[in-house]
């Protein structure tokens, strides 16, 4: 059991870069190669460009000449429209909306993830693997199957129309993942600590809060970041469970303002990249985080 | 390491062992069978009656929701459309990311700045995804002039009005927007496979794509498995980037079983009729996952290496 734990928690360090493969690699195959990643990377870049770029343009640059890349000349009113202009009010609304039912989320979903996953690594009883698997049971159904009694339910427990109503739900729908991923890293903390926790006098939440949590720290940025992009962009469940557009989210706000100024692309696209810059900034930060989780998660087999 | 598992392992005793169980795993299960599992249990008891979500549950009508369904043809339409994309996704999306992660799987120059843009539409909301490309796919816009200015002006189609087009249109887009996801997922299986041993075939004379179709491949195989399962479970579930771009339209043409259940639960007040149309994607999801629980036991039985006889 041991073995498996330590292989387990060895598995989800990241693999380092690969020597380079020296057989017989031949000069043109690697301009073949660089030319093939080039036009897919500017197959993901130019949509994005494109908004970036267009937030900058009036409608008659975009409609005129769609496909000119500059402004000619710059706008900023569309993008300070948003920020502090005619749309801020709206739009900062649903950004502390979104904010709101993140934090939420994502300490509900680690803060209990965290305490179950301890138990299910390190503590042996009865029925153990049968509630564990209840668990695992949640990753192998689309979650949208649960929407409509959902609606029901957070009616009847008095919570529709309250951020609290969604964030909540988006909690239990992430434990499964979370507590999966966790799981093999709180395997992976030697028995010895435990066993020395123990002797200087800590009960179980003395060693789960002053050891294992700080040992695990990297783990938890991964759930977290994890967590937090899954939150930030949901759009089915704020959708059904948010009652007015006062309380909506960022990903919903960009569908009504894109249905709402349907003639004025420009101000859709600067509202629209405004709205991506935390999710796109925290990629940049975290990306360590959020590829090492997948990979922990591909890694269970 | 083998020292310590000889010994037996001791749980925490003081205070009594299930209390401490009960403190920890209770909230967790609590939340996670109030919100998660208890609905999906719901949706199958509402399926059997007729019930405008209001009203007290009287009408029971049977299995009558789901012959309605069968018999609907918007609802077959939003199953194959499902199934559509599950079938694009497998055959060209997933080679598609397998081929990109190959060519990742080198070291050289501007590798992580790949790594980082391909992955990036990851992070983007399918509903922003949804409302840049309903803007660049309308007629006349970015798209229909770059193919112009390119020559490839013959392939310019009504991306997202032509309801014999609309969902393949989708699928470039849900591609678009996950295939860096899978290409990651693959690039770590194949690093985690040792450099040695596709040197190995090399050396005893196998060509480049011998060794990777007959060596890298099968050693592979479990994380292709999570990748195919994750796109499965995806496609079944398809929903906010066709309900911004299209709303299922044109006539029902991008209709998905998601969005034919929003619509019936939301749109018509049929919570009855949408529950059953839940318990049907319930069902397409189960088989999905049987059929991988069945191939990861079978590989788990058989043993990694038997691959190599092959």
């Amino acid at each position: 059991m041991r073995t498996t734990a330590l292989t387990g928690g060895a598995s989800l360090t990241r693999p380092t870069g690969r020597r380079a493969a020296g057989v017989g690699r031949l000069r043109l195959s690697g301009i073949v190669r660089y030319v093939i990643l080039v036009v897919v990377a500017g197959v993901i870049l130019v949509p994005i460009g494109y908004a970036v770029l267009g937030g900058f343009k009036t409608n008659g640059q975009l409609v005129g000449d769609p496909v000119s890349i500059l402004p000619s000349p710059w706008v900023f009113s569309n993008y300070t429209d948003v920020i502090f202009g005619a749309n801020a009010a709206v739009f900062w609304r649903e950004a502390g909306n979104s904010l709101i039912i993140a934090a939420i989320a994502v300490t509900a979903t680690v803060g209990l993830a965290s305490l179950a996953a301890f138990v299910f690594a390190r503590i042996v009883f009865r029925g153990r693997e049968a509630i564990y698997t209840l668990f695992t049971f949640g990753l192998l159904f689309p979650s949208a199957v649960a929407i409509l009694p959902l609606l029901i339910l957070v009616r009847q427990i008095g919570l529709e129309g309250n951020l609290l109503g969604v964030a909540l739900p988006q909690a239990a729908f992430a434990l499964p993942l979370t507590i999966i991923i966790l799981r093999p890293f709180f395997r992976s903390i030697p028995v010895e600590l435990e066993d020395a926790a123990r002797i200087d006098g800590c009960g179980a939440f003395g060693f789960f809060w002053r050891v294992l949590l700080p040992l695990a720290r990297p783990a938890l940025a991964t759930v977290s970041v994890l967590a937090i992009v899954s939150t930030w962009n949901a759009f089915l469940l704020p959708l059904i469970l948010l009652n007015g557009t006062d309380q909506w989210t960022l990903p919903l706000g960009v569908m009504n303002f894109s249905t709402e100024y349907v003639s004025d692309q420009a101000r859709i696209l600067a509202f629209t990249v405004i709205s991506i810059i935390p999710a796109v900034l925290f990629y940049v930060v975290a990306e360590r985080q959020i590829v090492g989780g997948l990979t922990a998660g591909s890694v269970k087999g | 390491m083998s020292a310590t598992s000889a010994r037996p392992r001791v749980g925490w005793r003081l205070p009594p062992k299930w209390v401490t169980i009960s403190l920890f795993l209770l909230p967790a299960l609590a939340v996670y069978l109030l919100f998660v599992l208890f609905p999906v249990i719901q949706a199958a008891h509402y399926s059997l009656y007729k019930w405008n979500g209001l009203q007290p549950l009287t009408d029971f009508i049977g299995l009558r929701n789901y012959v309605t369904a069968l018999n609907s043809s918007t609802f077959i339409t939003a199953v194959s459309n499902n199934l559509l994309v599950i079938v694009l996704s497998l055959a060209l999306q997933i080679p598609f990311s397998l081929s990109l992660a190959v060519l990742l799987n080198r070291r050289f120059r501007g590798r992580s700045v790949f790594r980082l843009i391909f992955f990036l539409p990851y992070v983007l909301s399918e509903a922003v995804t949804g409302v840049v490309f309903s803007l660049l796919l309308q007629p006349g816009a970015l798209v229909d002039s770059g193919l112009k200015g390119a020559g490839l002006g013959g392939l310019i189609q009504d991306w997202l009005g032509d309801p014999n087009f609309v969902m393949i249109t989708m699928f470039i887009i849900v591609s678009w927007k996950y295939f860096g996801f899978h290409m990651i997922l693959l690039l770590a299986g194949l690093q985690g496979i040792p450099a040695e041993i596709e040197e190995a075939a090399l050396i005893d004379g196998a060509g480049r794509w011998q060794a990777f179709r007959y060596v890298s491949l099968p050693l592979l195989g479990p994380t292709l498995r999570v990748s195919v399962f994750l796109s499965m479970i995806g496609a079944l579930q398809l929903f906010d980037m066709v309900w911004v771009m299209t709303a299922g339209g044109p006539l029902n043409a991008s209709n998905t079983m998601a969005i034919a259940m929003f619509k019936a639960g939301f749109k018509n007040s049929q919570m009855g009729y949408g529950s059953a149309l839940a318990v049907i994607l319930f069902l397409f999801g189960l088989v999905v996952a049987l059929a991988y629980q069945r191939f990861v036991l079978r590989r788990d039985v058989e043993g990694a290496l038997t691959v190599f006889n092959g």
